[in-house]
């Protein structure tokens, strides 16, 4: 199974994990992982998520969270884990 | 598994410190096109590099989007021209028709360079390769996309010293011709010693004849990356220094292994190799200027200069090394002038001269690149300037170039501007002493006693 990583960084995290998981469950995209962390002030969110159970292209689920980002006023990023894997792992 | 801060470090390399790739450069083989008709050779090349490369910008963007890395360029590199035109061209005119076909080819599918308008006459120069060097100027003028390059000398046949003097005077023409642009010719138009087959890297990009049909090259990029990397071990010892430099590099290789893999795969075009190369752009933050002075320089170009960049060098491609299943290209650092702001404030400072250009270029991957020199600066001159340089390749069996300008009207103290990746270039000093009587004795330089390993 390819995996997909999403991250979500920006100011305030008041309903914003919520807005995005509503999202994801409602396009039937499986969250495997959450964790998150603060750096420099902001707030920093990784999920790691399955996106092959989704009626959705990838590329398309890619640009309605970026925009869903926009909405909420912070960044959020949908790209495939083996970017991660390659460049953190021999 | 991923953890987030692992996430955060690659994020932040993309999105801070400039890491992107490069180029996706896809090579394509030209032999089939050849014939004796112009016009057949002509309509094959356009068919067959529109046909091959028809899904590289599309494919090159939707790898762009779903890992989230820029990549800058897709570009094609074909066999050199030369080889491809010696049976239907008969004049210039007949090259330069050939540089049109390519230059139309490249704009429908959509990349923004295409090399390989190339001869490589490093032991004697054929007809044929004559014309196509000949018809360099007039090809460059009336082109947008495509580059030159010729190759003048190697480790195991010499320097081919008539080709070096003729290029001298190509060169002035070509800087001429394009005289409307600061000379900006000269920017796509690059001499080499010792030039490999698989270069992703323009200007001096073409598909060796030891290639395949088709092949998938990636140049990588990412000298900001090293940069903020340094700035974690300031004042530390040469061994954290270079280990530093190493596990960087491993990771931009890694990233440009995985991109060069998926293009290869979505493309279904066998995988080349991936260059190693650090390539600077004008960009604050993404110069390998800075990196040296980060090691500890006051200003590029100050004693210890060379020092600091073959070790730079080294463990670039001992960290990238082992990144990728296939290296390749020229693999090492750039350093362009007018692409990297750290060159043009150190030259603007008095601090970098063309000799320690040309001493730098001892120890990594390319040479005397996008240097701006006086538009009266002789044409003997600049074939002094690259013999020297082909010299040092050929001495010390490595790759080495020359791309340098002359830049019509202008003169030290004036600026050259020629726009986007190619940036701008404070003009340099030329040693005014003359080589005139060396230059024109013709002939070739032997080949030197350590070619000689059968």
């Amino acid at each position: 199974m390819k995996k997909s990583i999403i991250t979500v960084v920006g100011k305030d995290c008041v309903g914003i994990i919520a807005r995005i998981c509503t999202y994801l469950a409602d396009n039937g995209v499986n969250i495997l992982d959450i964790s998150q962390t603060i750096v420099d002030g902001y707030f920093n969110m990784m999920m790691i998520a399955d996106t092959n159970g989704s009626a959705k292209e990838f590329l398309t689920i890619s640009e309605e969270l970026e925009a869903l980002g926009r909405e909420i006023g912070c960044i959020v990023k949908l790209q495939r884990e083996d970017i991660f894997n390659r460049m953190q792992r021999i | 598994m991923i953890n987030i801060n692992e996430v955060i470090e690659t994020n932040n390399m993309i999105e801070k410190e400039n890491l992107d790739v490069r180029t996706i450069t896809l090579g394509i083989s030209l032999l089939d096109c050849i014939s004796d008709d112009l016009d057949v050779l002509c309509r094959r090349i356009h068919e067959k590099i529109t046909r091959t490369a028809r899904d590289l910008v599309k494919t090159g963007r939707e790898i762009e989007r779903e890992y989230a890395i820029p990549i800058v360029n897709k570009r094609i590199s074909v066999t050199p021209i030369a080889l491809v035109g010696a049976a239907a061209c008969k004049t210039t005119d007949d090259y330069v028709k050939i540089a049109k076909t390519l230059d139309s080819a490249a704009n429908e599918v959509g990349v923004n360079f295409l090399g390989g308008f190339s001869a490589l006459p490093a032991k004697g120069m054929t007809k044929s390769e004559e014309l196509l060097i000949r018809s360099i100027p007039e090809a460059l003028k009336s082109t947008e996309h495509i580059c030159a390059s010729v190759n003048l000398g190697s480790t195991k046949t010499g320097i081919n010293m008539d080709a070096v003097a003729l290029m001298g005077t190509i060169i002035r023409e070509c800087a001429y011709l394009t005289r409307e642009n600061d000379s900006i010719g000269c920017a796509k138009l690059v001499v080499f010693c010792n030039a490999p087959d698989d270069n992703p890297f323009m200007a001096g990009a073409f598909h060796g004849v030891t290639e395949t049909d088709a092949v998938v090259n990636v140049g990588v990029s990412g000298p900001g990356v090293i940069k903020y990397a340094l700035e974690e071990v300031k004042g530390s010892d040469f061994e954290t220094l270079c280990e530093k430099i190493k596990k960087t590099a491993f990771k931009i290789t890694r990233l440009g292994q995985l991109v060069a893999q998926e293009a290869s795969r979505r493309l279904g075009i066998p995988f080349g190799i991936v260059d190693l190369s650090l390539a600077p752009t004008p960009a604050v933050g993404d110069s390998i200027a800075e990196i040296l002075e980060a090691m500890g320089l006051e200003k590029v170009g100050a004693p210890g200069t060379t020092a600091a960049l073959a070790l730079l060098n080294d463990s670039v491609k001992k960290g990238g090394i082992m990144a990728s299943s296939y290296v390749g290209g020229l693999s090492g650092a750039f350093i362009p002038v007018s692409e990297d702001q750290g060159m043009i404030n150190a030259v603007r400072a008095g601090s970098l001269t063309l000799e320690k250009l040309e001493a730098m270029t001892c120890v990594c991957s390319v040479g005397l690149d996008m240097i701006a020199i006086p538009g009266d600066t002789p044409a003997s001159t600049i074939s002094g300037i690259i013999a020297d340089e082909m010299a040092i390749g050929m001495i010390n069996q490595k790759t080495t170039a020359v791309r340098i300008i002359p830049v019509y009207g202008k003169s030290v103290g004036d600026e050259a501007v020629f726009g986007g990746l190619l940036g701008y270039a404070p003009i340099m000093r030329v040693n005014g002493f003359s080589c005139e009587e060396f230059i024109k004795r013709g002939g070739r330089i032997p080949a030197p006693v350590h070619s000689f390993k059968n």
